[in-house]
């Protein structure tokens, strides 16, 4: 297997904050990674300097073999890349659908309504709630959107911030299996950024540790589990 | 009746070109976040293209008013749609980023060049336009008052009308639509999903300064006299209409343009017309009081 996103001694300023320090990373094609750390170690910050904005103020993000480093994020989409981003950010003051059509922007329009079917295959809520506007939603619903927006462009990486964020746990479970799914059964390259490092280095292949904008450790996601340290830093009180 | 009658249909008329010039303000608020105060002169600059190219196409004795009308319409489009793109591109967009009233500077700016520019390319005389369309019909008639209503107020509310819901169609169901309320919404978001932020800016302008072409065309033709002047007035009041009806909302722009417009035609009705425009900017003040989000506006809560 190759590396469909590498990322190579990154340093990356938020404001005033050097919030990556030399991150180095690989994503293979058809993996599942997950990042996990604490509150404010750069996570966040990662997915979107991937993305280019913030920019990599030094290092290298190679995907497919190209340095993208200085690519435009709306460039992201044409390379096959897609992000649920932090806080969902989906568009409030649009339905579900126009959310989803959104997500399909630089789209084939001939793949439209099967991509949607197929969506609201995953997401059953969002097909019941397709004309509702997206703001009005709960969060959980809002963060269904958000990935299944994600997903409407087909990509070949899919970014995931915090999918699990503020959901109830039985949605936490469903949202990974759903993750899991789109993992094995559309080839879709996953690199997840969570706080429950429980459930994200079940899913994972395998795992990064990401403290105070560096890589602290990375192995295999079961291995990373039967850490002591990672057990006694980010699984204390149980299955997250 | 036969008086208010006259004065509904010259303020309706009046207020279809305030209408066309707030939709060009309030589409920028919408989606960029900010008054382009250079909007009334835009739509000064469409007034004088039309008035240049109807003298262009009169040497050529040009008979058919309508062919003609067609003609000057695609030639002040173009070219007020390239000064809209133009202004966006020298005086806002570097300025995009930088503090909020930053670009409402820049835009004071442009207002200011755009005026002295055509002042000293035109002159500041009052050029004239032979009258293109002519006639009407008599609606009723009591004693020696007749109520008129000419082709050309036809022609401007139909138009207009038409331009509104061809507007609200685009912004509400096509993908360039979705993609400029996506921008208003979260433009980062909207990039990463392939929108390019700076060429829907642009669009949005050249959408805004496009109408704002048809409402000075349009002026020309009703008034038949074009200065470098009226770009100043006819902008603050489709910026009033624009925040009377609630800004960032099309057809509140539309509906705030006749209202203003149909205040001024009974203000000047009844009382001293030196007043008509004190009238208009007290509406102003007063929304801006009791309604801040205008008739058709909404506040701006979400859940998050």
């Amino acid at each position: 297997m190759s590396a469909l996103l590498s990322i190579e001694r990154v340093k990356a300023r938020y404001g005033p904050v050097e919030a990556l320090r030399g991150v180095s990373l690989h994503v293979d094609e058809g993996e599942i990674v997950a990042l996990i750390g604490a509150n404010g170690a750069g996570k966040s910050t990662l997915l979107m300097t991937i993305c280019g904005d913030p920019r990599a103020a030094e290092g290298r993000v190679v995907y497919a073999g190209r340095d993208i480093t200085g690519a435009a994020l709306h460039e992201m989409v044409d390379l096959g890349i897609a992000q649920s981003p932090e806080g969902r950010r989906i568009f409030p003051r649009m339905s579900v659908l126009e959310n989803l059509q959104m997500g399909a922007f630089k789209g084939d329009p001939a793949n439209f309504q099967g991509d949607l079917d197929r969506i609201f295959a995953l997401f059953p809520r969002l097909a019941e709630r397709r004309s509702q506007r997206a703001g009005t939603m709960s969060g959980g619903e809002q963060q269904m959107l958000a990935i299944g927006r994600a997903l409407m462009s087909r990509p070949r990486l899919l970014l995931l911030d915090e999918p699990s964020l503020g959901l109830a746990p039985l949605l936490v479970a469903q949202i990974f299996a759903t993750i899991r799914e789109i993992n094995r059964e559309r080839g879709v390259t996953v690199l997840l950024v969570e706080q429950n490092a429980y459930h994200a280095l079940r899913l994972a292949h395998r795992g990064y540790v990401l403290v105070n904008g560096e890589i602290r450790m990375s192995g295999e996601g079961q291995k990373l589990l039967d850490d002591p340290d990672i057990r006694k830093a980010y699984l204390a009180g149980g299955h997250g | 009746m036969e008086y208010f009658l006259q004065q509904l249909i010259n303020g309706l008329t009046l207020g279809a070109i305030y209408g066309l010039i707030a939709i060009g303000y309030t589409m920028v608020y919408g989606i960029v976040g900010m008054i382009n105060f250079a909007h009334g002169e835009v739509y000064m600059i469409g007034a004088f293209v039309s008035l240049i190219a109807f003298t262009i196409l009169g040497t050529f004795a040009f008979a058919n008013p309508v062919v003609a009308i067609l003609i000057v319409l695609v030639a002040a489009i173009v070219f007020t749609a390239a000064y809209g793109w133009t202004v966006e591109r020298i005086a806002y967009r570097p300025l995009r980023g930088s503090f909020r009233l930053a670009p409402l500077i820049s835009a004071i700016g442009v207002s200011i060049f755009l005026q002295n520019y055509v002042h000293l390319l035109q002159g500041a005389k009052m050029k004239p336009l032979q009258p293109v369309v002519t006639g009407g019909f008599v609606l009723a008639q009591d004693g020696g008052f007749a109520v008129r209503i000419t082709y050309l107020q036809i022609g401007i509310v139909v138009a207009t009308v038409v331009l509104m819901a061809a507007f609200t169609l685009l912004i509400q169901k096509t993908s360039l639509g979705r993609a400029q309320r996506a921008c208003e919404q979260d433009r980062k978001m909207a990039a990463l999903l392939g929108v390019n932020v700076d060429r829907t800016i642009s669009i949005t302008f050249v959408m805004g300064a496009a109408l704002a072409a048809v409402a000075g065309l349009i002026f020309t033709l009703y008034y038949g006299a074009v200065d470098f002047f009226i770009g100043f007035l006819a902008g603050l009041k489709a910026f009033t209409a624009a925040v009377l009806g609630g800004i960032g909302s099309l057809p509140g722009a539309m509906l705030g343009g006749v209202l203003i417009g149909l205040i001024e035609a009974f203000w000047s009705a009844h009382f001293p017309i030196a007043y008509k425009d004190v009238a208009v900017f007290a509406i102003l003040v007063i929304v801006l009081i009791f309604r801040p989000t205008g008739l058709l506006g909404r506040p701006d809560v979400e859940k998050v």
